[in-house]
Parts: structure tokens; sequence; C-alpha cells
């Protein structure tokens, strides 16, 4: 094989890798925030799938365009899953948090399947076999599409973290629960919020790979997965490692594709989740374990 | 060991030890095939949740991986049944160390890192999904094909080989149950459970007390395993059947962690109670639901779901310790 089609193989795992690195960051935002890890993930995503589908099918909307909508039918969604049942969970311990999130995740994926089936839906876009040619480089232009929307907005999540009040009022809680508390913050409202844009995230994620993949209501636990190696592979609570993981964990399942057999693709992912937890178990870009 | 054995549970708790034991013991007379099937699988999940709970119940060691010693029991068993025709206790022989072996590695590589809390249940997670695709495409197992095991009616039950009918299953099943969870009360009251206690409570404080905390967490995960190791084994015989896919999916380790969860983690009742409640009701909305000709797929997993979710809300510490509780019997629950 000539070096044209590593090339090629790299480029979209880099680019598939980004749309995963902003749903990890949802997963990475929560995580770090709340300290509440939420094994519906991927759940939620296809949720935000479904409705992209919907939203195409039915009215011809571009999911490119509906990924703000769907974002804050998320957030929404986030928000009060936050703040009506997790919340009271916040102090339990992590199995009792797990058994929640898992009982959340069997509602949403099998009422998915109640109401769509269990056949894969797609979102066929007028740009769906369009590409770009540079030189010998061939980009689908749906993943570029995709991956730009990504950075795009995994770009104004650092902004908002990094440059706004309620941003740095969400740091604060991170960083100290109690310390929080003295100075007059609203705890529990910001753990809804940031469940929120968590959520929103997750949504906006969703949206944009109904460009690259189809949807069936058993993604989700598989997706919560994936979500978890990137966050673990880039750093629990760092947002840039959960982006850095991502373009990882997409180039090493584009490449397992190409070397091996697509199939086997997610074991490479794994691999790659044993060494990290082995030799920095904080992650890539992790702060160091206490 | 027996007077500690029976020193511990008031008579109360003993009489109603009794009962549910003598309604085991009877129930192939009086049950039909199906309600048999149901007993099997509730047994099956009350062995495998005792099996889970001295890990995290005992030990504070969040395994979601589960699975990964189910599936790797079974393999072995059903690979040397059906290629030399070595009858499962022998395989069992073999399964165990595998399983061990496996829980070793993980404990190992998990326990020397540093690797605890949320970061150890998503490695335990990542053996289990590295397994299901790995044997999907290891061909010396059939791959995804799936391996099988030979079916035929059987005149009469052959325990050694375990072939025939329901009823033998059922009874093997209950024993194995029976045994873990004598084997569970042994340990929590022995000095490793004091230790696991420790450490369950306060890793650093054990630690500062001069117990070995990486030997007796590697004792927790390995024991742990070797005691999955024959639910596998059971699994593969009483179903004939095992693919990755199914057998090493994450769902499989869900199921699992459920019933002791929801019956109460860390006390010897709650696995048993567990399993009971989940599969009851699983059952029954699925009776429900043949009987009103309600056929709409993922209907009942959603109410199983809602069940569930009730369940953690309302009663955070598990069934067991309230019904305890209310049936005044006290059990060592930690």
């Amino acid at each position: 094989m000539s070096f044209d089609v590593y090339l090629n193989v790299a480029v979209g795992g880099i680019l598939t890798g980004l749309v995963y690195g902003l749903m990890a960051l949802g997963l990475s935002v929560v995580f770090g925030v709340v300290r509440v890890v939420n094994f519906a993930h991927g759940e939620m995503m296809t949720i935000a799938m479904y409705l992209a589908v919907v939203l195409f099918s039915q009215f011809h909307l571009d999911p490119l365009l509906m990924l703000v909508p769907i974002a804050a039918v998320l957030f929404v969604c986030g928000y009060a899953l936050q703040a009506g049942l997790i919340n009271p969970f916040i102090t339990r311990p992590e199995h009792s948090q797990f058994l929640l999130l898992v009982a959340v995740g069997l509602i949403i994926v099998n009422s998915l399947l109640i109401i769509f089936g269990p056949d894969a839906r797609s979102v066929q876009t007028s740009y769906a076999y369009d590409s770009f040619q540079i030189g010998s480089l061939i980009v689908d232009a749906s993943k570029l599409y995709a991956g730009a929307a990504a950075i795009l907005l995994a770009a104004l999540l650092f902004a908002f973290f990094r440059f706004t009040l309620t941003g740095t009022a969400i740091r604060a809680c991170a960083d100290n629960y109690t310390g929080a508390q003295v100075v007059g913050l609203d705890v529990k409202r910001l753990y809804a919020l940031t469940f929120a844009i968590g959520a929103a995230c997750v949504g906006a994620a969703g949206a944009i790979m109904t460009l690259i993949i189809d949807v069936t209501p058993m993604l989700g636990p598989t997706y919560t997965l994936l979500a978890f190696v990137i966050v673990v592979t880039g750093g629990l609570g760092s947002m840039p490692g959960a982006l850095l993981g991502g373009m990882l964990i997409g180039l090493t399942e584009a490449f397992a594709g190409l070397l091996f057999t697509p199939s086997a693709k997610s074991m490479f992912a794994f691999g790659i989740l044993v060494l990290v937890l082995l030799f920095r178990p904080q992650g890539l870009l992790g702060k160091r374990l206490a | 060991m027996i007077a500690r054995f029976f020193g511990g549970p008031s008579p109360r708790a003993l009489l109603l030890l009794g009962a549910l034991g003598a309604m085991l013991l009877v129930a192939p007379f009086v049950a039909n095939d199906y309600l048999l099937t149901v007993l099997i699988l509730i047994l099956y999940f009350a062995y495998t949740g005792q099996a889970w709970n001295i890990m995290m119940g005992f030990a504070g060691q969040l395994s979601l991986g589960h699975a990964i010693y189910v599936g790797l029991g079974a393999y072995v068993a059903a690979l040397l049944f059906t290629r030399y025709g070595i009858a499962p206790w022998i395989g069992l022989l073999a399964a165990i160390p595998v399983t061990v072996a496996c829980g070793a590695v993980i404990g190992f590589l998990a326990f020397r890192f540093g690797v605890a809390g949320v970061y150890f249940a998503i490695l335990t997670i990542a053996f289990a999904e590295f397994a299901r695709i790995g044997f999907d495409h290891l061909d010396i197992v059939n791959a995804s094909a799936g391996l099988f095991l030979p079916v035929a009616q059987y005149a009469h039950n052959d325990l050694w080989r375990l072939r025939g009918n329901p009823a033998m299953f059922y009874y093997v099943i209950l024993a194995a149950t029976v045994l873990a969870f004598i084997l569970s009360r042994i340990l929590m009251t022995s000095r490793i459970g004091y230790f696991w206690l420790a450490i369950r409570e306060d890793e650093i404080a054990a630690r500062a007390a001069g117990i070995d905390t990486f030997r007796y967490k590697m004792a927790a995960v390995m024991i742990s395993a070797a005691v999955t190791a024959f639910a596998g084994v059971f699994y593969a015989f009483f179903y004939n059947n095992l693919f990755p896919e199914q057998v090493f999916n994450i769902s499989r380790s869900i199921e699992i962690i459920l019933g002791p969860v929801i019956g109460g983690v860390g006390t010897l009742f709650g696995p048993i109670l567990g399993a009971f409640i989940l599969t009851g009701l699983a059952e029954t909305l699925n009776s429900a639901m043949l009987h009103f000709g309600f056929d709409l797929p993922g209907a009942k997993q959603v109410f199983y779901g809602i069940c569930l979710l009730l369940v953690v809300l309302a009663l955070p510490n598990g069934v067991w310790p309230w019904l305890a509780r209310r049936l005044g019997v006290r059990e060592g629950s930690r």
C-alpha cells in the first residue's frame, strides 16, 4: 500500500476522531465537575442522532444547521436529569450512581427501540458523496464538515469555561466543592448547568455524527464505552485531553480497520486504554492523581 | 468452623433460611418446566451475584466486567468437552486456573499502578470488551460463528457430563448457590474478611495499620474470578451454545451486578434476594405481556428500567437491609 492510502486513512480517522472528541468532551465536563460518571452518555447521543434523522427525513433540514436546536433540546434534558435525578446521588457510592444511570440508559435505548424499531437510519445529505482533492489526498466532504463543526464547538466550549463568569464559577465547583459553597455559589444549580452543557455537547456531537455513521438504538452503550475510553485516554477532566484522546482513538480505529478487519477496530481502542491506564493512569493530558 | 458458621445469625434468620431452603428443595416436584427454568435463572444470578459481591461488597473493588470470567470459564470447559470429550467437572479444574490468572493479570496491572475507583471499573470493562472482540476473531473457538455443544434427548441424567433435564441443572445450580453462600459467610467472618472490610472502608488507613492491601485486593479478585468460573461452565452446559457477542457482552456484566446492588451490596442475602426480585420481575413482565398479547420490542426493558430506577431511588442500600429490619432479623450486613 502506498503512502497516499495511509495519509487518506489518517486524515479520515482524525476528522472522525474530532467528532468522537466532542462527544467525549461532554462526558469529561460532567465527570470533571459533578464527579458523576454518566453511564447513559452514548444513549443521550443516540437521542440527538434520532432527532437529526427525523428532522432531516421530515423537513429536509441539514444536521449541521440543526445541531443548535438539537443541542438546546439535550441541554434542557440534561438540566432536568441532573436537577431531578442525579443531584441527590452525588454523595452516594459509585456503584449506586452507576446503577441509576444504567437504568436511565436502559429506558432511553428501549424507548428509541419502541419508537423507531431496530433498523439502522441514516441521513442522506446532498453532499454525502462529495469529496475534496488536494494533491493525492482525498477527503470526504461530510467528514471535513463534521470535523470542522466539532472543532468550532469545542473552541466555543473552551472559551465559555475560560472567559465567562458562569464558566469560572463551574470551574470553582470542580476545584473545591466546599470552597465554592463557602463563597456562596449555588453548587446544585451549577451542577445541573454543567450536566446540561455536557448533554448539549453530546447532542451537538450526535447531530454531526449522523453525517458519518448510521444510527440504531443499540448504538448507545457502544458509544458510552467509546466515550469512556477516549476520556480516560485523554485524562478525565481535561478538556484538551478529550479532543486529543478522540483523535487518537479515531486514528487507531481507522488504521485497525485498514490493516486488520473493521470489526476488530474497537479492540485496538481498548488496547490503547489498557496501555494508558498502565503507564499514565491520569491520562495523556490529565493532572496527577492524588 | 461449624459452630462459628451457625453462631452468627439469630434463630429467626435460621428459621427463614430453613424455610427458603425447603421450598427450593421441593421446587422441581411442583414446578413445571417453565417455572423451573426461571428458578434456574434466578439461582444462576444469585450465584454470580454472590461471586461479584466478594470483590465489590467485601473488598470494595468495583468490577463492571465480570462477564469475562463467565466467558472464559464457559469457553474453557466447552472447548475441552467438544474437542476432547473431557467432562465439565474436569473442565472446571482447568477453567478455574484460567479465570484466576485473568483476574490476577487485571488485578496486578491495576493495583500495581494505583488504578482505583472509576478507573479500575473502566479497566475491567475494557478487558471484557477486549475478550469479546478477541474471541469474535479467534478461530480456535469458532470465532463469531459460535461454539455448540451436542444436544440430544437424554434418557437419564448424566451428572458427570452435565447432560440431562432441567431438574438436574436446577439441583446443580442450587447446590452451587448454597456453597457460594457458605463460602461468602466463611470469608466474611474470617481474618481476610476483616482485612477486606478495612480496605473497603479506608484503604490508606488499612495500609497504615499494616495490612498488605495489594495482596488482599489481589486475593479478592482471584477468589471472585474462581467462583465465577463455575457459573461459566454451568452457562455453557445449560445453554449448549456460546457466542462471544453474547457471553462477553457488557450487558451480561451489568446483569451480574444488578442483583447484588438491588438486594444490598456487601450483604450475604442481598445477591440472592436481588436475583429473585429482578428475574422474577422480568419473567412476570414477560408472561403478563404474553397474556395480554402485547408484543412491543423494548417495552419490557423500559418498564424494567423504570422499576430499577424506583428501587435505586427509594432504597439506596438495597432491599435486603430494609427487609431484614422489617423481618426483625439481623444479618452481618456491612
